[in-house]
């Protein structure tokens, strides 16, 4: 009896169907978004034969980068354990300003390619700068993030109804035609909105799941106390997060502004909530702590491709696009809770 | 021996022996989860009146056995038996109406309700289909002065003191007249007074006629407090014994095979008159008031006193966790400005090791190696992580520490507490600090990782560290200090060494009976 040894693991309380069940919602939740986008692509080709074409799926694609450049920013908010529902106003507030910008320089006789430039880099730096608000608002003013943006959100909103004077902010058309390329241009065969996309998705993923930044993000998401005790600056880790979604927001932006060719007080409504869902739906969990910039552009895929389906086909009204969304979100979180109570 | 009637139940004070009907009774349980056999066919019967101890390592069955009798888990086989009836299928619902409390480990309370809504929860008093608020508080108070709680009915649970919650745990159990009360490690989380308070109150439940079933790692207290011992090791029943028949000695002895001395390491220090940290008028709003201590090298520092004295919040303003109102910090001689952590851990090479598991010190949902790098985790590269030399690095650490991981890849959330501790202790050790401060460091584990700890702590010593610990136990602050510091309400009152260090003395000045005028205050 004495020479028995201390027995210190704890008995492994799992049963076997337990194991196995947990693994294939592992799995499911892993794969699932996937599995919809190719489901969503089969449905399509049955529908429509011309679904594959190239013209087709390079429209897709190209109509995904907005919300998907916004959503990789959307990742990081929400992998912090935050949320950003300014990013809709905040878009159309950048488009009001570059638009504006463009205007005045080319008004007053600047080469079109600079009058561009400075529109651009006025776009990025106001991107920023409103990131490092929402930011410093949600951690040094102590601020829940859903407040702070909320309120920013209505700020971004009406000071583009203002700038607009309650009406239209219009590109004029010498400048919009120097502009269209940004758009409308390929290379490779490839649009550039989605080369621009494919850039920030690969950039994403690495400093997420690659470097310090990205862990110290899942780590404040999970347990801001605990990275608080583990010599984490959690608040500038929050305020650098939003800043990565303002830079995000600005740049999407700026791609979209020739397609637009105007900003008033409707451009971007419920933008937020399309780029809150696609992070959601491609398995970012909305308690923060986890989360995959893949996984938001697959998101973003599926939401720009019910449009598209609904669109090809006449067996659901297009006016349904937004009751299919919603079932997919609801769809995305029953997931993710089969998977968090085991 | 002619049977008694079974009410008035039997006072505690004529022995357990005397009741012949056992309130609960276990007959041949035994447990598996899956393949594995956690229990092993255990007999045992609990007496009215009777203060029953189960004692036993992580993992010898104790939870699973007394959660089986509350009707939590069902056995694999065997029968449960209250006063003599055999319970068909237990549930908690069952066992509960039959007067069955179960007092968890980790306290169950509803935190964003108050003192009173907690005491009735499910059990509410009402008056058609209103709640009848009157008679509730009434008896609430009634309640809350039996156990001797002094806390506001209308107070938000979660504003309340561990203590005073476990407090109101009780008070649930009173509020519904137990019959059998179980409680698993309930001074876990309690200084000695609150203790002692919660055992004058078990007392009284036993002398009512419950039957008390009680868990405990602490020895001390199981002798004080039961009337009866059952040691469990492994799933199986090793040894139940009257409690003044067997020493402390012995039950470690059958717990885990070896004797209560070899716990500790030996006492070695030389003794160096530098200091390697030196605190002077340290204050922290609302918790430390003008501390001074120093350091020295490669001493292991005790900070002894009760819940709330100021000791956590003092550490963690030397370290930078917490915002302090005043005071200076010297390293080696030289001034350090306070900051935040990141800071203090490069000035002063000091880590702090959080006393709340799982609130401060791993991310539960995360692995144990990622837990493990966070802190500290440029040594692994500025902006990306070196993937490779951190698994290399990990795995150095297993080994020293010796922690059982069966999945690399399984949250912490799913292994023991010991092992969770030393992925704690394997953490802030990696960053190869100069001053360790381990605050609770043993706090929920087993026997067997203590000593491992404890040998660690004092090997760490050796090698030149400085180490502070800060504990509520007093045996492991007696056992493993070369010195101790008593704070007691936000102030330092005495610093102890040699024979000094002893359990009454330490109490005295923890409690105020005896004020000393400490040669570093004021």
């Amino acid at each position: 009896m004495n020479s028995a040894q201390a027995v210190e693991t704890k008995p492994d309380q799992r049963t076997e169907t337990g194991s196995n069940w947990r693994t294939i919602a592992k799995w499911a939740q892993t794969l699932g978004p996937l599995i919809a986008l190719l489901l969503l692509v089969v449905i399509g080709v049955l529908l429509n034969p011309n679904f594959l074409s190239w013209n087709n799926l390079s429209n897709v694609l190209t109509r995904s980068a907005f919300i998907g450049i916004i959503s990789v920013g959307g990742t990081f908010v929400i992998v912090t354990g935050q949320i950003d529902l300014s990013v809709g106003a905040m878009a159309a507030f950048i488009a009001s300003l570059m638009i504006i910008v463009m205007n005045q320089l080319a008004q007053s006789g600047w080469p079109l390619p600079t009058a561009l430039i400075a529109g651009m880099i006025a776009g990025l730096v106001v991107g920023l700068l409103a990131g490092v608000v929402n930011g410093l608002l949600a951690t040094k003013g102590r601020i829940d993030s859903f407040i702070v943006t909320l309120g920013t959100m209505g700020i971004f909103r009406s000071l583009v109804t203002f700038m607009a004077n309650g009406g239209t902010l219009t590109l004029d058309s010498g400048v919009r035609e120097a502009y269209r390329p940004v758009f409308y241009d390929s290379w490779l065969n490839v649009p550039i909105p989605v080369w621009v996309l494919a850039i920030v998705v690969v950039i994403g993923t690495i400093v997420l799941t690659k470097t310090r930044f990205g862990r110290y993000c899942r780590a404040v998401g999970s347990n801001a106390e605990v990275a608080h005790y583990s010599a984490i600056r959690v608040s500038h880790i929050r305020v650098i997060a939003f800043v990565v979604q303002g830079f995000c927001v600005a740049l999407a932006t700026l791609l979209y502004v020739p397609r637009l060719g105007s900003a008033s007080s409707s451009t971007g409504v419920l933008w937020e909530l399309e780029a809150i869902t696609a992070v959601v739906v491609g398995g970012t969990a909305l308690r923060g702590g986890s989360g995959r910039v893949w996984g938001s552009i697959v998101g973003a895929l599926i939401l720009t491709l019910i449009g598209n389906i609904l669109n090809l086909t006449s067996i659901i009204s297009v006016y349904l696009n937004g009751a299919v969304q919603g079932i997919i979100i609801l769809g995305a979180a029953l997931l993710q809770r089969s998977s968090r109570t085991r | 021996m002619p049977p008694k009637p079974q009410s008035p139940p039997e006072p505690a004070a004529s022995g357990p022996s005397a009741a012949p009907v056992p309130t609960l009774a276990a007959s041949d349980v035994s447990k598996a989860f899956g393949s594995v056999a956690v229990l092993k066919s255990i007999t045992l019967s609990f007496q009215p009146g009777e203060i029953h101890a189960i004692v036993g390592e992580n993992g010898a069955g104790k939870t699973t056995f007394v959660k089986i009798l509350a009707g939590m888990i069902e056995p694999t086989s065997g029968e449960i038996f209250f006063r003599g009836n055999r319970i068909e299928m237990a549930t908690l619902r069952g066992m509960e109406s039959l007067g069955v409390r179960f007092i968890h480990q980790e306290l169950n309370l509803a935190e964003d309700l108050t003192v009173v809504e907690n005491i009735f929860l499910g059990r509410e008093v009402a008056k058609g289909p209103f709640l009848d608020e009157a008679t509730m508080r009434e008896r609430g108070r009634k309640v809350l002065a039996q156990v001797g709680a002094d806390v506001d009915l209308d107070a938000k649970v979660k504003d309340l003191r561990v203590s005073e919650k476990q407090l109101i745990e009780i008070a649930r159990a009173v509020a519904q007249r137990a019959t059998a009360l179980i409680l698993d490690e309930p001074t876990s989380v309690l200084t000695q007074r609150e203790a002692d308070r919660l055992f004058q109150i078990i007392q009284q439940f036993a002398e009512a006629g419950a039957a008390i079933i009680y868990i405990s790692h602490r020895l001390e207290e199981v002798k004080r407090l039961a009337h009866c011992i059952t040691v469990l090791r492994d799933g199986h029943l090793i040894a139940t014994r009257k409690a003044g028949e067997i020493s402390p000695n012995e039950i470690v002895r059958l717990m885990v095979g070896r004797s209560l001395q070899d716990l500790f390491p030996k006492k070695n220090y030389n003794r160096d008159e530098e200091y390697v940290l030196e605190v002077r008028n340290l204050s922290v709003r609302g918790y430390v008031t003008n501390a001074s201590f120093g350091l020295k090298k490669g001493e292991i520092l005790g900070f002894a006193g009760l819940i709330g004295a100021g000791r956590t919040e003092l550490f963690e303003g030397v370290m930078g966790l917490r915002s302090v109102s005043s005071g200076t910090i010297f390293k080696n001689g030289k001034r350090i400005k306070l900051s935040d952590y990141p800071k203090a851990l490069r000035a002063l090479c000091a880590v702090y090791l959080p006393e709340d598991r799982k609130g401060k010190g791993l991310v539960v949902s995360f692995d144990a190696q990622t837990n493990y790098s966070l802190l500290g985790l440029e040594r692994f590269g500025a902006y990306f992580v070196n993937r490779r030399a951190e698994r290399a690095a990990f795995k150095r650490a297993i080994e020293q520490l010796q922690i059982k991981i069966p999945d690399r890849s399984m949250p912490v959330s799913r292994l023991s507490g010991g092992n969770q501790q030393k992925v704690v202790l394997a953490k802030v050790l990696a960053t190869e600090p100069e001053i360790i401060v381990f605050d609770e460091p043993t706090r929920g584990i087993d026997v067997g990782t203590k000593a491992q700890i404890y040998h660690l702590i004092a090997a760490m010593a050796a090698e030149g560290r400085s180490c502070v610990v800060i504990s509520s136990e007093l045996l492991e602050i007696i056992g493993l200090c070369h010195r101790v510091i008593v704070m007691r309400a936000s102030r330092i009152v005495a610093s102890l060494e040699g024979d000094a260090i002893a359990e009454d003395e330490i109490m005295m000045y923890a409690t105020g009976l005896k004020q000393a005028h400490s040669p570093f205050d004021q």
